[in-house]
């Protein structure tokens, strides 16, 4: 417990992606079997065990601390499971041979049979044998509160590393593993077989698309592509199959491969045929796609109420078929997949499950046109929710990842407005020197007269060398410094213009400006600019309205 | 004779009247005793100053040759007469030349312990218990959570990621004075040969330390190193400099602090810090309640810190205690201060 309470303590700390791969995978290879399975569990989320209540933590230490010190403590610590960690007594034990303090393993397994009224006692005598880190950590786990930063998909990347694996290979047999995965370790270090996935609904790894450029088109031909509408939904695997009884298994899966079934009962039974369809989760209402603001009322609900799934009818919108029953279709080009998709979709015939349309196209002028105006290029009510255009070419395999030159997103023009900078943050990992989060805001008319309202924040969009210009100008035309935030000179005549460029915009009670935007990205530094000419609230109130007038 | 009447409180720094002096005075005073050479309790500008050869060394360093009138230094052990009190200075354990300072006057003795710690130390002379009737205590540390552990567990940890980064430059961030020297020693001690490279600000009194016979080995000045030279090196630098513009002289630097600070998770974060090593020159809760007990002092005064649990746990144990309201410690090495409340650790 202790080695896996230090990764997790180094993880909590540790800013940068490929750093936290290092550390994973070197806690992999110096870790022996089982604890580091069941680390693997515990990164991924694959550990079910039921948790420990504060409540319970609390009367833990209010038995062994002065109440006053407790509070004191507390008030200065700010959390519970840390404050408790740390301040834990130090225990007396009699004797020369104090127990060993518990391994991993013997936490988890203990903690899937521990009955409720025996896990005060135990949670105490691992919390004797721990220090302070392990404590700590023993206290996030019991409690299901990590909360480090650290995605599945991470820790089995990191797994990969440790036999140089793909970690696509491992997405793939990963539903068919258990903790703590014995055999993968195996395999991975060259000591087994690769573990066959005898998951009856896998997950394939995803196929993602470039962003194009325009100076792309010229050297691409029209004709090597098929076009489609870009939906504004959740990018989602539907996979049915038969297990060994015969019986059809249905699974929904994210993008990362994160089993999201449960999410979306009211989809499972519409997904009858043996297949694997990739697609656009949306929601419809009589037959119109709704904006991803409403679709988001349907995202991470543990509890899914008759209500919720009356008033946001879910529905696929499908644009690939990788699996048709046993077939494995991804290595067909993409045209006779799309074949595939048509008569497989006309099978199953379902209302929430329909087939993405192609946009037909001879130039990329006509297909430009199509992008600009969707409505009459067949998108017809649901323009609203394209988002832009997607380019597929004819003979692409299904390939996992982001493959160069087979698959293209377009998007519509994104917003753009002119915002002054306000106030600046430093960055994270190799950017914690320099000042790298922007606030920005647009003018108002308020009772002291004319004043910039925040709008957004952006911490990306820029170049390196734009990065160390404003970096320079936040240094050199500060105001006044508050804690980690820097306010930086915004005046009509002094200061800076950022060009924002954003997704999109919705109302939000939440912000002062009355509106949050969407994906929010520095597209130019306007030095040219004087703030005084940037742009005012009414302009995004505008954009707003237009918004709800399409 | 009260105790207070023997050292009371004012706003120049606790003030010994039949002694006529003032021990780390705040401000410029005729006659001042000194416990140890951080910035915050040794100041410039008083008349005469008695304290430790080191202590007064470290302010000529800082301040100049003439940083006072007069100087005096005494030894550890050594007992001398101001006015109608008798002074002896004992080590504190917190810094090279760090003492505690016993005022004893009619067979009531204070014991003005200044910081301290009672971990041990390669840099500085331990610490002496010094049985007291009355116990003035710093309370940095003064609360349960803060438990600083072994050292040397902390520079194992900063050693496993100079393995695993290779690549990478460490820059841990550690006071000048007397942290340094001590990340550096602690290093030494577990075997750790290579050159360590420092900041410009605390080569001076670094090379101090040596010359009063600290083995530091071979250390570096991080200036004029080519930046890929950097990579796989330790490097030391005040905590302010490792989240500035300075940084960028490293390759993809790990930035770790060496504090009693690093003990909670929400002040390494605020700092940015990727690798927290809780390294401390000032007593923990255990290290403090312990000496409280050992002095056998019937009488505690809390000084800078969390005073108030300390305190309280002196009125539970049925010791008179109080906070001492005195103004203007606990932000030694000002220069380095990064965040007002935050001391030096």
């Amino acid at each position: 417990m202790n080695r896996f309470a230090e990764l997790l303590d180094r993880l909590a700390y540790e800013p940068g992606r490929n750093n936290k791969l290092r550390l994973i995978t070197a806690y992999f290879r110096d870790t022996p079997d089982p604890d580091r399975g069941y680390a693997l569990a515990a990164l991924t989320g694959a550990l079910s065990f039921k948790h420990a209540k504060p409540g319970l933590i609390r009367d833990l230490i209010m038995d062994r601390a002065d109440p006053v010190l407790f509070g004191l403590s507390y008030d200065y610590v700010g959390d519970l499971s840390e404050t408790v960690a740390l301040m834990w007594p130090k225990a007396v034990l009699a004797g020369h041979n104090n127990p060993p303090p518990p391994s991993l393993s013997e936490v988890v397994v203990t903690l899937r049979t521990l009955g409720k009224t025996d896990l005060p006692k135990q949670l105490a005598r691992w919390l004797d044998e721990l220090d302070e880190t392990g404590r700590w950590a023993l206290l996030k786990l019991v409690t299901g509160a990590m909360r480090i930063g650290i995605s599945a998909r991470l820790a089995k990347t990191a797994a990969a590393a440790l036999g140089d694996k793909d970690p696509h290979e491992i997405e793939l047999i990963w539903p068919g593993l258990a903790p703590p995965y014995l055999d993968l370790f195996a395999w991975l270090e060259g000591r087994g077989d690769k573990p066959v996935n005898r998951d009856p609904a896998p997950f394939r790894p995803v196929m993602l698309a470039h962003a194009i450029e325009d100076s792309d088109f010229a050297s691409l031909d029209p004709a090597d592509f098929i076009a489609e509408w870009k939906w504004d939904g959740i990018r989602v695997q539907a996979v049915a199959g038969r297990d060994e009884r015969g019986q059809m298994q249905a699974r929904l899966y994210s993008r990362t491969g994160e089993d999201i079934t449960k999410s979306f009962p009211d989809l499972a039974p519409s997904l009858r045929l043996p297949g694997a369809i990739d697609g656009e989760l949306l929601v419809l209402r009589e037959g119109r796609v709704q904006t991803f603001n409403v679709l988001q009322q349907r995202l991470n609900r543990k509890v899914v109420s008759p209500k919720l799934m009356k008033d946001f009818p879910i529905h696929l919108r499908a644009y690939d078929l990788l699996g048709d029953d046993e077939n494995d279709l991804r290595e067909l080009p993409f045209a006779e997949r799309r074949a595939h998709l048509e008569t497989f979709i006309r099978k199953l015939d379902d209302p929430r499950i329909d087939l993405s349309p192609t946009v037909d196209f001879d130039s990329w002028e006509a297909l430009m046109a199509a992008r600009a105006d969707p409505a009459s290029a067949g998108a017809g009510e649901d323009t609203e929710a394209v988002e832009g255009v997607m380019l597929k070419r004819r003979d692409a395999p299904y390939l996992p990842g982001r493959p160069k030159g087979q698959w293209w997103k377009w998007k519509r023009d994104p917003h753009i407005i002119d915002a002054v900078l306000m106030y600046a943050q430093r960055g994270h990992g190799k950017r914690s020197s320099y000042y790298s989060d922007y606030t920005f805001g647009v003018w108002t008319k308020s009772e002291d007269g004319e004043q910039l309202v925040p709008v957004g924040k952006a911490y990306f969009g820029f170049t390196d060398e734009e990065l160390l210009q404003i970096d320079r100008f936040v240094r050199r035309n500060t105001t006044e410094k508050f804690g980690p935030v820097r306010h930086v000179v915004h005046e009509p005549d002094q200061g800076l213009v950022l060009e924002v460029a954003f997704e999109g915009l919705a109302r939000s009670p939440r912000h002062k400006s009355g509106v949050a935007m969407r994906f929010p990205r520095i597209s130019r530094l306007r030095w040219d600019k004087p703030p005084r000419e940037a742009d005012r609230l009414e302009t995004l109130e505008r954009m707003l309205k237009d918004v709800a007038a399409n | 004779m009260r105790p207070h009447d023997i050292l009371l409180p004012v706003a120049a720094g606790l003030c010994c009247k039949p002694g006529g002096f003032h021990i780390d005075p705040v401000r410029p005073v005729e006659r001042a005793v000194i416990t140890h050479g951080h910035s915050d309790h040794a100041r410039p500008g008083h008349g005469a100053v008695l304290a430790t050869q080191e202590t007064l060394d470290m302010m000529r360093l800082r301040y100049g040759d003439n940083f006072a009138r007069s100087t005096q230094a005494i030894r550890y052990g050594e007992e001398i007469r101001l006015g109608d009190v008798k002074v002896k200075f004992h080590p504190a354990g917190h810094v090279l030349g760090s003492a505690q300072i016993a005022v004893s006057c009619n067979g009531l003795c204070i014991v003005a312990s200044g910081d301290y710690k009672d971990a041990t130390d390669p840099t500085c002379t331990p610490f002496e218990v010094v049985p007291c009737d009355v116990f003035i205590t710093e309370a940095t540390f003064g609360l349960p959570v803060f438990r600083h552990g072994d050292a040397a567990d902390e520079v194992k940890k900063l050693l496993a990621s100079v393995t695993l980064f290779p690549e990478r430059a460490h820059l841990v961030g550690a006071y000048s004075l007397g942290k340094a020297q001590r990340v550096i020693a602690l290093l030494r001690e577990q075997g750790y040969d290579a050159p360590i490279y420092l900041h410009g600000a605390m080569e001076e009194i670094t090379h101090y330390y040596q010359s009063r016979g600290v083995a530091l080995g071979e250390l570096r000045p991080v200036k004029g190193v080519k930046k890929a030279d950097l990579a796989g090196t330790i490097a030391l630098a005040p905590p302010q400099a490792t989240s500035d513009i300075w940084t960028r002289r490293f390759p993809d630097p790990v930035t770790a602090f060496a504090s009693g600070w690093m003990r909670v998770r929400a002040r390494a974060r605020q700092r940015g810090i990727e690798l927290p090593l809780v390294i401390s020159d000032h007593a923990d809760w255990d290290g403090l309640t312990a000496t409280i007990a050992a002095t056998g002092a019937g009488e505690v005064w809390v000084t800078h810190g969390q005073e108030d649990a300390l305190v309280h746990w002196c009125k539970s144990r049925g010791l008179a205690a109080r906070p001492l309201d005195l103004v203007g410690y606990g932000d030694e090495e000002e220069s380095e201060a990064v965040a007002a409340d935050e001391a030096e650790g």
